[in-house]
């Protein structure tokens, strides 16, 4: 679209913005006001009195900053192995021919699809005679076996877009097969490698039914699970301003890596490789 | 440096389509062969065949004496450049070039070198840092070339390098690379569907038709003695004029008038009946500018010229003509394998510029029969070639080889 925005369009940009900023302007509000505000009868929108006791005792409580250890080891290698083996399976789908690849494929979605709630009950009889119950594997393998399709059909759609020639060329370069994937093909399927990175990480990071219900003490609870036992002495009176800071501290690394990876997820990455 | 063999190489694709149909070439060390025909004559495949992206159905493929039937393509130190490139856009240009070197752990310095090279060679130095995406079509040619030559490899392979650029940067590439090949005095195999390129770099052409090799040969052999009505029709711009001919004692009867022919073509189609004559358009003349002699030649005849195009130093009149239908039928097949353009029933000459021939005029056309040549309108085969100038006709060998000596 070209030329000035009309007022309407600023009008229309306001609105959306308000719409869904507002509740997170409310957590970061709330997480700057004393107990004693939250919990008197008529909370005011910003805090009377700006106030980083919240932080300051969170970050003080070992049970959140276990919790913030372990969601953020569990979620980054979850996210690296998912990605690594997504890489793998999704050049093969993209690039070979094999018997049962729509099987594959269909398989993964299905997965995909399943309700993470229907594991909850089989994973826990299994984990514990296996003893991986609380332990950070136990989390991290059902995961990835969530993520593992979406990332694989992301991966495989981007490796579609790269032109085949780009491997031949490669090839008659003097690379191996596997030179060419690590030097050519990765690079070029850089910005899907990114996003099914970030969809993964993120599944990881807010996951919540299974961090509760596969863990038992802070050896393996993420922040999600964590959060759900910030309840305070009086119980028809949770620490809001408490629960609002823990929020705005995990939300703090999911904006950080999406604006560091906005501009590798930019597409397009393959444009200057052919004539066109 | 090497020379290539290709033995009786065919290609099945996986889909059953006979792509390569029993080729035969032999490219001579430092020699440039072109390989051209018609869009899906199997050219590409054939390319492929040799660097070993395509596996070979059946055949041998021997590159430097050495078979390389199942050797990997990094295993047979060729270098080619795609139809489309295939730069690799996270690559600086520097970098594009450096690749093939770097794959062979050269060491940096002897990299820098090596690129600089190639970059000066091919007046990239100013681009070394830039990427791929930001070149003009021109430039990133010159990258595809560069990463090319930069590795002392056998072999060049070229599959249609110029064939998304405009007419002019095309002359100026195809300058480029003949210079190139010529300095560098390597091997080449070179596809294109365009005939000038064809005709202009290649020390020989192999036309290729629906997978078969239809000659092999110089430029001038293929253009002045054509195999068959297929490579006739392909080569030459205009193209041949083919019209119906039936055979009379010493001559031809053409749908203008009768032609009497040399001593050795009338031979070659004695007994003969109905056949299509092939006329290059230069090979009419407008009659009131020849002198006696070259009228002596061939014969004239007055005809009633439909449309004429004035384009300065020549002249190209167009004649319309009747032609029974076993000949229309050919033509119309030919047309089809030639992917060209509508032949319409017509014979297009070029005549001088000085001429004076106006659109309706009936007027004296001069025709050179030494130059005819006459094809049987069942099989297509040129009967009147010279096959002494005519390089490799495959399909006269084999019939050569029929017939008991
Ligand atoms: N992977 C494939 N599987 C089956 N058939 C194929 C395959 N690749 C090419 N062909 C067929 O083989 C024939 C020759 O293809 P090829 O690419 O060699 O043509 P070409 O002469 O290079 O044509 P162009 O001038 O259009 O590039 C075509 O008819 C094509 O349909
Ligand atoms: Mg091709």
């Amino acid at each position: 679209m070209k030329g000035k925005m009309g007022i309407q369009h600023w009008l229309g940009f306001a609105v959306i913005l308000v719409w869904c900023l507002l509740p997170v302007v409310w957590i970061i509000s709330l997480s700057f006001k004393s107990e004693a505000e939250t919990t008197s009868g008529s909370p005011q929108f910003l805090p009377k009195e700006p106030t980083l006791d919240n932080y300051r005792e969170i970050l003080k409580d070992s049970d959140f900053t276990h919790a913030l250890i372990n969601s953020f080891g569990i979620s980054l290698i979850a996210t690296f192995l998912s990605v690594v083996l997504a890489t793998l399976a999704a050049y093969a789908i993209a690039r070979l021919d094999f018997r049962g690849k729509k099987l594959v494929l269909s398989l993964a979605l299905a997965i995909a699809m399943f309700p993470v709630v229907s594991l909850v009950g089989p994973l826990f009889d299994m984990w514990r005679t296996v003893h991986l119950f609380n332990t950070w594997p136990g989390l991290i393998i059902p995961y990835m076996s969530f993520t593992l399709p979406l990332a694989i059909w992301t991966l495989a759609a981007f490796f579609r877009e790269i032109p085949w020639e780009m491997e031949q060329a490669a090839q008659v370069d003097g690379a191996t097969s596997w030179q060419a994937f690590r030097k050519v093909i990765v690079p070029l399927a850089a910005p899907g490698v990114f996003t099914a990175a970030i969809l993964t990480f993120f599944f990881a990071w807010n996951e919540f039914v299974l961090a509760i219900s596969l863990t038992s003490t802070t050896d393996a609870r993420t922040v999600p699970a964590q959060m759900s036992f910030f309840v305070g002495p009086d119980p028809f009176n949770p620490p809001y301003s408490q629960l609002a800071t823990a929020s705005v501290i995990v939300t703090i690394p999911v904006i950080v890596i999406v604006l560091l990876f906005q501009r590798r997820i930019v597409a397009g990455l393959t444009s200057g490789a052919v004539k066109g | 440096m090497a020379a290539i063999e290709m033995k009786h190489i065919d290609k099945v694709y996986d889909d059953g389509f006979h792509a390569v149909k029993d080729v035969n070439i032999d490219v001579q060390d430092g020699e440039f062969i072109i390989l051209v025909g018609p869009s899906g004559c199997g050219k590409s495949t054939l390319l492929r065949m040799i660097v070993g992206l395509e596996d070979i159905s059946s055949g041998d493929m021997v590159i430097g004496g050495k078979r390389v039937n199942d050797l990997a393509p990094r295993d047979r130190n060729l270098s080619m450049v795609f139809q489309n490139y295939a730069l690799y856009p996270h690559l600086s240009v520097y970098e594009n070039i450096a690749f093939p070197l770097r794959l062979q752990k050269m060491d940096g310095a002897q990299v820098d070198q090596k690129v600089r090279e190639a970059s000066a060679l091919l007046e990239l130095d100013e681009h070394l840092e830039r990427r791929p995406a930001n070149l003009s079509g021109g430039q990133r040619q010159r990258v595809a070339m560069g990463r090319a030559i930069v590795r002392d490899a056998d072999v060049f392979l070229f599959d249609e390098p110029l064939s998304n650029l405009d007419a002019k940067l095309r002359g100026q590439m195809r300058a480029e690379i003949s210079r190139l090949q010529k300095r560098l005095g390597i091997t080449t195999v070179y596809v294109t569907h365009d005939q000038v390129e064809a005709m202009t770099l290649g020390d020989r052409v192999a036309v290729l038709k629906r997978g078969v090799l239809q000659q092999l040969a110089t430029p001038r052999e293929l253009y002045e003695n054509p195999g068959n009505l297929f490579v006739a029709g392909f080569i030459g711009s205009p193209p041949m004029n083919f019209v119906p001919a039936t055979v009379t004692g010493d001559g031809v009867e053409l749908p203008f008038g009768t032609v009497t022919l040399p001593d050795e073509k009338a031979k070659a189609v004695e007994g003969k009946d109905l056949l299509i004559a092939g006329i290059r358009p230069e090979h009419f003349e407008d009659a009131s500018l020849l002198d006696e002699n070259q009228r002596a030649s061939g014969s004239s005849f007055r005809q009633k010229v439909d449309v004429v195009e004035w384009l300065g130093n020549e002249t190209y009149a167009y004649i319309p003509f009747e032609a029974p239908p076993e000949v229309q039928q050919q033509l119309e097949q030919l047309e089809k394998d030639l992917d060209g353009e509508s032949m319409r029933t017509q014979v297009v000459i070029a005549l001088d510029g000085a001429s004076r021939i106006k659109e309706g005029d009936e007027a004296e056309i001069h025709i050179d029969a030494t130059k005819m040549h006459l094809f049987d309108p069942a099989t297509g085969e040129n009967l009147t070639v010279d096959l002494d100038n005519a390089g490799i006709v495959p399909a006269n060998e084999a019939s050569r080889e029929e017939v008991p000596a």
